[in-house]
């Protein structure tokens, strides 16, 4: 005797089926909606003085935002200076050296520290850089953006040299290779291509960060020199210019806003290509 | 140049006994330290980070003891100040966030991990990471200017009409508002329930599913009979990631939340949350007691965070090792 | 083939005992590359090698066999020590290499003069030139025109220089899996290895491939000395000149093959070779 499946439950069925599919559909389109209000808003502010000239004082329209386009440059390179080495480097003890309780140990406080709201280390590095400095820097923030830097790094490096058979490992240290000589010389190259495209992703996650910078790089209407100084960068610009009254500024914080975004996006997409192809996702 | 078999052999054998300097350049010891100092560098840099806030916040410690915490009173020029309002604000903006975000992204990980065929659910999947990664700023300038807009024209108005006699949707709107900061806030942190949820409900075995549907079961009863429940402890950890990130969000929130620290039950009206008023007070912030109260909250907000990334560790924690045992 | 003299220096070994072996000339010293006396080794609490003792003559193939986890890879493994670089092990016992102490001399020397050539082959994601001079480089040897001859000379005698001589700097990667095992031998030749030790090389490939290698294998004889690791029983007839039979971690016999397999002398030897248990 075959039994029918109720109509009831084959509605519920598709309307369930339905509704999870729209609710989808709705995420996704909230990104091409702030893409495209961005492309929209942003491109037709866009112009060559944008890139070169320097913000206006207030009351005057016109100008552009060459300074922090530089700055967060300058910045992001302290940034991946001061991060990067550290979380590399604990990320192949982590892989290559440690032992199962030290390395959950790392492990747990590296999750931690990825958990503080960017705010709070802008805090910290406020009290360490700053106050002792007696003035705002580029090198304030970029030891805070640094910090944020460092879980990813540590996460992206020990996952891809783990990624790494261990027959490779074995093949070199029976040539006579020290352990040292094989992580650097084999194993480390063999990752290459993930730990390029996880660092870039990392860049772009801070390269967007503006919470830590209003108090520690602050800002600057004019360029800055060095690294021990107050600097301009661009997320700090778009807030600064989003909350502003003038419009003119309002459009500003558009085109900035579109340069931003498309850069973030298309670093994450390049890098997340990458790894697509790589061997770690091959072994999967 | 002939080289002779045993060139390399004498050249290599030559260095039969290794002494002090050879073995350094081979490296062992040195990488291994500094690896080692860097891995524990980490920790003293949390350990700092603990410290800095609790040595920084000793002045309004001394000063208001516990009750800053339950003190609703914040008045720079008086120099009194209170942390309810933004331990309020900080609350109800996450709450409502994930409010919203919850269904959404549970909902939406469901199409993904049991209905979409792989490719598709694939690529959906990607582009809803790269909505993870649009900065703050970003949701913050989309927020002023197209979403405040939008929802005092579209969403308020249906909203008062129907329930205006609710205390919580008491009061004028003017825009920037806990509601407005809620509602940006459930489009961020929706991307990392779906992320996780979606890998979660994937790890859940094909056999359950399997056995569900060899009974009769349609795929939405498999799915919210048998495949929900399997997931669900990860799918709470996921909920309480994203929590986490709620509650620190910074940018955004302050764009659209009205900073106005009032404690208030309408969602309609503005307010503040912990990380906004730092962010907007505190490189203006002058006087020893007001910028420790700014870095007290911040030390609460890192507990706060800490404990949800720690209960929602445990929640992973655990669908992995059900998983592993299944 | 062995000499009578050899032949009795060689009987000895066979033991499960304390028993030293009667090594009764120093002209019979020269021809044992390898001395294994009393090796026990531990993976944690658990022993796997049971006071093993044996010879492994200059410039002969010797084959180690029995079924699986007898202990005869283990006990390769710990020839160039490569059971160090797991956690928790630990080898007892006297291993003279040239006469020299083994276990007491600075580990990457002792890999460099008894190299490895894996089950499975694992040649590093690098070109095949970079793969076979990566052991010269990582020894210090970084002079060009040594380092092309030297790889130039490992492929040939892998008989694999004819297959990849115009492709020399393409990724190894693109080598079949016979090649590519090839490859890993002549990047362990490369450093010239007083030993060679092969564990199950041919396992993973086709009976073609494997004729290469076993050819291969008759060719270098000459130039080092040859361990292999088998569960091919067909395989150590053809190639040995001595074979060792290893059962639950102990050295049951060890002999010239052509006895292990016509004449054993204890009876498991005998159940094993003809095939009476796996």
């Amino acid at each position: 005797m075959m039994m029918e499946i109720s109509a009831s439950r084959r509605i519920v069925n598709a309307v369930m089926l339905t509704l999870s599919g729209v609710c989808t559909v709705l995420v996704v389109s909230v990104l091409f909606f702030i893409l495209g209000y961005l492309l929209l808003h942003g491109v037709s502010s866009l112009n060559w003085d944008f890139f070169t000239k320097l913000p206006k004082p207030s009351g005057e329209t016109g100008g552009g935002m060459a300074n922090a386009i530089l700055g967060s440059a300058k910045v992001l390179l302290l940034a991946t200076l001061i991060g990067v080495p550290i979380g590399f480097l604990a990320g192949v003890f982590l892989a290559e050296y440690s032992g199962k309780n030290f390395a959950f140990a790392i492990r747990y406080v590296v999750d931690l520290l990825n958990g503080v709201p960017s705010i709070v280390i802008g805090i910290v590095a406020y009290t360490l850089v700053v106050r002792p400095m007696g003035h705002y820097s580029a090198f304030a923030g970029g030891t805070a953006l640094g910090i944020m830097m460092i879980p990813i790094a540590v996460r992206t490096t020990e996952e891809f040299l783990r990624a790494i058979p261990n027959n490779i490992r074995e093949g070199a240290m029976a040539l006579g290779a020290t352990r040292a000589k094989t992580i650097f010389t084999v194993v480390i190259p063999a990752a290459i291509s993930g730990l390029t495209s996880g660092m870039m992703l990392n860049l772009a996650r801070v390269a967007g960060e503006t919470a830590p910078l209003l108090f520690t790089a602050l800002g600057n209407q004019f360029w800055s020199n060095g690294y021990l100084a107050p600097i301009a960068t661009l997320p700090v610009m778009i807030y600064n210019y989003a909350i502003a009254p003038e419009e003119d500024l309002h459009q500003q914080a558009w085109a900035a806003g579109f340069v931003l975004l498309t850069l973030v996006l298309i670093i994450n997409v390049t890098a997340r290509l990458i790894i697509a192809r790589g061997p770690a996702a091959q072994r999967r | 140049m002939a080289t002779s078999p045993s060139y390399i052999a004498e050249t290599l054998g030559r260095r039969t006994s290794r002494g002090f300097f050879a073995r350094l350049r081979g490296g062992d010891e040195i990488a291994y330290l500094v690896t080692l100092a860097c891995a524990v560098s980490i920790l003293l840099i949390v350990g700092l980070i603990v410290f800095e806030l609790w040595f920084h916040s000793r002045a309004t410690f001394t000063a208001f003891g516990f009750r800053f915490l339950t003190s609703s009173k914040w008045d720079p020029n008086a120099d009194k100040y209170g942390a309810l309002p933004f331990i309020y604000g900080t609350c109800l903006t996450s709450f409502l966030g994930m409010l919203l975000a919850v269904p959404l992204g549970v909902a939406a990980s469901i199409f993904l991990a049991e209905m979409a065929p792989p490719k598709l659910s694939n690529f959906l999947t990607f582009l809803i990471e790269l909505l993870a990664a649009v900065p703050s700023v970003i949701y913050g300038l989309i927020g002023i200017f197209v979403l405040v807009p939008a929802i005092k024209t579209y969403l308020v108005p249906p909203l008062k009409s129907a329930f205006g006699y609710l205390p919580i949707f008491e009061g004028t709107f003017y825009g920037l508002s806990f509601l407005s900061a809620g509602i940006v806030l459930s489009v961020m942190i929706v991307p990392f329930i779906i992320s996780v949820s979606r890998e979660v409900l994937m790890a859940v075995p094909t056999e359950q599913r399997e056995a569900a549907l060899a009974l009769g079961a349609t795929k939405w009863e498999t799915t919210w009979d048998i495949v929900l429940p399997n997931a669900a402890t990860g799918i709470f950890g996921s909920i309480f990631l994203a929590l986490a990130r709620a509650l620190g969000e910074t940018m955004a929130v302050t764009m659209v939340v009205g900073n106005s620290p009032k404690i208030s039950a309408s969602l309609l009206s503005p307010g503040y949350s912990i990380a906004a008023v730092i962010a907007n007070e505190f490189a203006e912030a002058n006087g020893n007691l007001y910028i420790s109260s700014l870095i007290f909250m911040a030390l609460v907000l890192f507990g706060l965070t800490i404990v949800i990334n720690a209960l929602a560790r445990i929640f992973i924690m655990t669908t992995q090792q059900k998983g592993s045992q299944a | 083939m062995a000499t009578p003299q050899q032949q009795q220096s060689l009987k000895d070994p066979v033991t499960e005992t304390n028993a030293k072996p009667a090594v009764t000339t120093a002209k019979a010293d020269a021809k044992l590359k390898l001395t294994a006396r009393n090796i026990n080794f531990f993976y944690g609490q658990f022993q796997a090698l049971h006071d093993i003792s044996l010879d492994i003559p200059t410039n002969k193939v010797t084959a180690f066999i029995g079924p699986s986890g007898c202990g005869k890879s283990t006990f390769l493994r710990t020839m160039n020590r490569m059971n160090e670089t797991l956690r928790n092990t630990r080898v007892e016992g006297d291993l003279k290499l040239d006469g020299e102490n083994l276990l007491g001399m600075d580990v990457t020397d002792v890999r460099r003069r008894v190299g490895m050539v894996f089950q499975k082959s694992n040649p590093f994601p690098k070109t095949i030139f970079d793969n076979v001079a990566y052991g010269l480089r990582v020894n210090g040897i970084k002079n060009r025109s040594v380092v092309a001859e030297a790889v130039e000379q490992s492929l040939k005698r892998a008989a694999l220089w004819n297959e990849v001589k115009d492709k020399v700097n393409k990724p190894a990667s693109a080598l079949s899996g016979g090649q590519q095992q090839r490859l890993c031998i002549a990047r362990a030749l490369a450093v010239e290895p007083e030993v060679l030790l092969l564990d199950e090389p041919c396992s993973a490939l086709d009976p073609i491939a494997t004729l290469k290698i076993e050819e291969l294998l008759f060719q270098i004889k000459d130039i080092t000395t040859i361990v292999i690791v088998t569960h091919n029983m067909q395989q150590a007839a053809r190639l040995a000149d001595f074979t060792g039979f290893f059962l639950m971690g102990k050295l049951i016999e060890m002999d010239d093959t052509k006895k292990i397999f016509q004449n054993p002398g204890k009876k498991e030897t005998e159940d094993y070779v003809t095939g009476r248990f796996g």
